[in-house]
């Protein structure tokens, strides 16, 4: 085997790499995209195996079979935990186990940066203070990538609050961490001495940790689906960076691709939800929420009707047509493959049914889609916001469930609303509204929902999926 | 609200008088809102008779729990409280006006336009009356439930295609018969607020061809919605006026719409003309020249006709034929359907007592930005016209929001500097690296680049519906990093960083398969 061989293979790589995201952006090559980016990964990892531990082949270093071990080792723990998360998760989860596996590739790429500086030793000249710099910028990038993927893996969760974090002067303390790093870095590519340049590395290290904790700590619940998708990007670069400081094309290749394809979605997912995106890297906007939601409180907003599950059911019955919009609720209620039973039966009933959803519906762009998509549901009667709002107001029900900030009529009436200005289901437009909800309480940005007082919508209260399961049990017993 | 009934001799009474006006047939409260009524606090007496041109007789009222009295006066003499439809007016058999019949200190409620007849509201005055019009609504979204005049709009438009199809000659809808092709009647509604967009669901689903003008363009989508076509000609004045209203135009904007609207009559069968401007007559639409250019046999409906009409030729509450054009001037298109209009207008008072009552008590709420819109007079005193209110009331549509696709995202204007700096700043960013870089970091830099460019190009189209697999799935790929880890770990021996290197092949690895599996696992369910 030749040297030429791994990186004729990697080129491969990267190509089966495009080809799996191209392939991902359309529901009829999507699972040949994903089969195609495994291959590719498998004969990334294959071929670099063989080419450390062939003779011949161009080896950075000479192997031992203690370290063979070692790696066949990790790969096999790693695989077989990922495999295990991928097969219990629940599809409700989906939105904590990307960001917790964003937090790995962050992990890996400051681990990567922290032992290439330990191996490298000191070397000097300009080669040198530019690996020096490319392992700074990995290791900081990945650090970001790792303490703010497990914040927002921890607001997804739950563990951590839905509000922002927001500490006074909370700007200048992004500043100062941020020249902190600069200086660091400065330090550890000038240093000629190995101890101190260790040292800086790790600073920095901490910096960026404490950096990403708190970027990500500073932006609300209601924006981590735009979150989850920048920490995506960041990893990608993070890759990109290690790639850099091994001279490693495979990993520039697939990290800029990464990179640049997670900047994207997190571009197209803020013009969705009408934020700057440069507000939600630098974390904190929104600022305002606080006193916005305290001025309006409950009470002022008027009265709530409250309905039964036989009047519900009697108004989806008799209407012609009704329109889900699912949410967050019907994911933590697990509502799905309820709603998808209720759905058909309306549907049986020659009642026009069709699912809403928002861009930003649940915790994740796309969560929604994933969800009805798990319950069996047709994706001809699923829709975008766009599709459908201009067919709501002839529709004779909506049915809310588990849906709060996308169907805030405040983001279109109330310029001191946080979520002002964000495009939104105008549910409200409809003849009914039934709206399944487990409370009053705010949704996850933290705000009251004027719809639960008007005068077209129903409050029918518990949880989604129970609620679900009645209006099926009553269903039948009306006369069609 | 759940309000108990309030017991014993203080409950309000509310009346409901027979309308006297002549032809009204309506009843302003039916008996099944009288129930409702009765549940709200109020005992209910009702003139004997009260519904009869409704259809709605007494022994449905007494079933509804309202008591019967034998006349208007007992009715006047008794109410706390008396609701109505039309204006009190002079009433020639007693020779009384109704408005001095009112019991001194008490309620009325019922249309009044206050701004034609300051008369009237002087007389209520004198009997130190609180009075509400059910015509002064404001419109706003809130309001909708007691907006009395976008319900009888609605039904007279309704009404006004059923009056002209009966005139018309021949059918409104299109046939293809052994005898011969039916062709289908072209109806031009002048016009689309409430009535008018009734006019063209009502014209639609009778066959025709619809078409519909007005000035507001934010009323397309209306029109749209309901099967008609929206024509509208350009010029530079726009429609939209004060609460939703048409507002008065330009002479020389007049003269242009009314050259407009004659094109297009004279191409119709039947044109219902329904624009009305707040407290001003109605505009003259459709010119006498236009009608003489329709065609023999058409037919027109003026709605406007009590404000004066939109056509030059109409006769108030009379049919005319003129030029051979059939002219409905009619004023009492509701009372046409005055079972229906009925229930609706009740349903309109009981949700405006809904507000009002509190425990049992007529507490009107000054600072009720709704409630202080209709009210007229406060115990004598005039409080009309209400304050503006500081906010502009919303037109009928919040106004639409720009569609955002995220397939073709179209960035706000930016200065061309901006994108000029940029460029200038990249050149020069790349003729520094270009002379200061390392030879060897240049490829990889290239490479970056390119990588990121293909990367930008391949997501661009990606579908909403993916954007959680293709996440997972560029997630699963960034754990290419495995590679970066296990080129560290190769060494003679197992030290410290080789340790640390497994373990960001660990890590990375759980990634890798994690990512991968469970897109296979999302992408299984997507099915069509």
């Amino acid at each position: 085997m030749t040297a030429a061989f791994p990186s004729v293979a990697y080129l491969v790589a990267s190509f089966l790499f495009i080809l799996s995201l191209k392939g991902l952006s359309q529901p009829a090559t999507a699972r040949r995209g994903n089969v195609l980016g495994s291959v590719g990964m498998a004969l990334a990892i294959v071929v670099t195996a063989l080419a450390l531990y062939i003779p011949g082949s161009g080896a950075p270093a000479i192997p031992s079979p203690s370290t063979a071990m070692l790696l066949a080792g990790a790969i096999g723990i790693g695989c077989l935990i990922g495999a295990v998360l991928a097969a219990r998760v629940a599809m409700t989860q989906m939105p904590e186990l990307v960001a917790i596996l964003h937090s790995f590739v962050g992990l890996a790429a400051v681990l990567v940066g922290i032992v290439s500086r330990m191996t490298a030793g000191t070397a000097a000249g300009a080669g040198g203070m530019v690996h020096d710099l490319e392992v700074a910028i990995g290791v900081f990038v990945g650090a970001v990538t790792f303490s703010g993927s497990i914040v927002a893996f921890l607001k997804l969760r739950g563990t951590l609050g839905g509000k922002p974090l927001l500490l006074p002067g909370r700007h200048l303390l992004n500043l100062v961490l941020a020249a902190a790093s600069v200086i660091l870095i400065a330090i550890q590519v000038s240093t000629h001495a190995p101890a101190t340049a260790m040292t800086c590395l790790l600073g920095l290290t901490a910096i960026a940790l404490v950096l990403g904790l708190h970027l990500v700590a500073a932006i609300g619940g209601g924006d981590m689906p735009v979150v989850v998708s920048i920490l995506n990007s960041y990893s990608g670069w993070a890759a990109a960076a290690a790639g850099f400081m091994l001279s490693n094309d495979l990993l520039i290749i697939t990290g800029a691709l990464v990179g640049a394809s997670g900047a994207i979605l997190s571009y197209i997912m803020c013009v969705a939800m009408n934020r700057s995106i440069v507000g939600v890297i630098f974390g904190g906007f929104g600022a305002e929420a606080p006193a916005a939601g305290a001025a309006a409180a409950p009470g002022a907003l008027g009265t709530v009707h409250e309905t039964t599950v036989e009047e519900a059911a009697e108004l989806l019955t008799t209407g012609q047509s009704a329109v889900v919009v699912p949410g967050y609720g019907m994911a933590v209620a697990q509502a799905q493959h309820a709603v998808r039973e209720l759905t058909d039966v309306l549907l049986a009933r020659g009642i026009t049914v069709r699912y809403a959803i928002h861009p930003v519906a649940g915790r994740l762009p796309g969560h929604m889609n994933v969800l009805l998509a798990e319950a069996g549901v047709s994706y001809d009667i699923v829709k975008e916001m766009d599709e459908i709002n201009d067919e709501l107001p002839e529709t004779d029900v909506v049915m809310v469930i588990g849906a709060n900030d996308i169907v805030n009529p405040s983001a279109l009436d109330d310029p001191g609303s946080p979520i002002y200005g964000m495009p939104i289901l105008q549910v409200w437009k409809a003849r009914r509204v039934i709206m399944l909800k487990r409370s009053l309480a705010a949704g996850y940005a933290g705000i009251d929902n004027p719809l639960c007082y008007r005068d077209n919508t129903l409050m029918l209260f518990g949880d989604a999926k129970q609620t679900v399961m009645k209006l099926l049990a009553v269903i039948p017993t009306l006369a069609r | 609200m759940p309000v108990a009934p309030a017991t014993g001799p203080e409950r309000l009474i509310l009346g409901v008088p027979k309308e006297i006006h002549a032809g009204e047939r309506r009843v302003a409260v039916v008996p099944r809102m009288a129930a409702k009524l009765t549940k709200l606090g109020f005992e209910v007496i009702v003139e004997s008779g009260a519904g009869v041109g409704a259809a709605f007789l007494d022994p449905a009222y007494g079933e509804a729990g309202a008591r019967i009295v034998p006349d208007a006066a007992a009715v006047w003499r008794e109410a706390d409280l008396v609701v109505k439809v039309r204006e009190p007016e002079h009433d020639a058999a007693s020779g009384h006006h109704e408005a001095d019949l009112l019991k001194e200190g008490a309620r009325l409620i019922s249309f009044l336009w206050p701004a034609q007849n300051k008369e009237l509201i002087e007389r209520l005055a004198r009997r130190k009356a609180t009075v509400l019009a059910m015509d002064a609504v404001p419109r706003i979204t809130r309001a909708q439930k007691l907006d009395a005049l976008s319900a009888m709009a609605n039904i007279a438009g309704y009404r006004a295609v059923i009056e002209a199809a009966s005139l018309y000659g021949r059918l409104l809808g299109g046939q293809i018969t052994a005898a011969g092709t039916i062709r289908p009647a072209t109806v031009l509604v002048l016009g689309a607020g409430v009535a008018g967009l009734a006019a063209v669901g009502a014209a639609k689903s009778l066959g025709a061809i619809v078409k519909a003008f007005d000035t507001r363009e934010a009323v397309r989508e209306q029109v749209e919605s309901l099967g008609g076509q929206f024509i509208t000609f350009a010029f530079d004045e726009k429609g939209e006026g004060e609460g939703g209203y048409a507002k008065q135009m330009s002479d020389a904007y007049l003269a242009a719409e009314q050259e407009f609207i004659a094109g297009h009559a004279k191409d119709a069968d039947i044109v219902i003309t329904t624009a009305l401007i707040p407290g001003k007559p109605a505009p003259k639409l459709l010119t006498s020249g236009a009608v003489v250019a329709m065609r023999t046999g058409s037919v027109v409906v003026d709605l406007a006709a009590e404000q004066g009409g939109n056509c030059a030729l109409t006769e108030r509450d009379r049919i005319v034929e003129r030029y051979g054009v059939t002219i409905i001037g009619l004023t009492d298109l509701t009372s046409r359907l005055a079972r229906q209009a009925s229930e609706l207008y009740s349903a309109n008072i009981v949700h405006l007592l809904d507000e009002v009552m509190k425990d049992g008590r007529f507490a009107l709420d000054l600072n009720d930005e709704v409630q202080r819109a209709m009210l007229v007079l406060n115990d004598g005193e005039l409080m009309w016209p209400p304050p503006r209110p500081e906010v502009r009331a919303a037109a009928p549509l919040p106004p639409k929001q720009q569609p955002v696709q995220a397939a073709s995202i179209e960035r706000p204007a930016r200065s061309p500097w901006v994108s000029r700096i940029g460029l200038a700043a990249a050149a020069a960013g790349l003729a520094a690296f270009g002379v200061f870089a390392p030879p060897a970091l240049v490829p990889h830099v290239t490479v970056f680049l390119l990588a990121c460019v293909v990367g930008w190009h391949v997501v661009w189209n990606v579908t909403p519906a993916l954007h959680t697999p293709l996440m997972s799935v560029t997630n699963a790929i960034s754990g290419i990093i495995v590679i970066g880890g296990m080129l560290l770990t190769a060494g003679p021996e197992v030290g410290l960083p080789h340790l640390l290197a497994a373990f960001a092949v660990l890590v990375s690895s759980i990634n890798i398969a994690g990512g991968f599996l469970v897109t296979q696992r999302m992408l299984k369910m997507f099915r069509r």
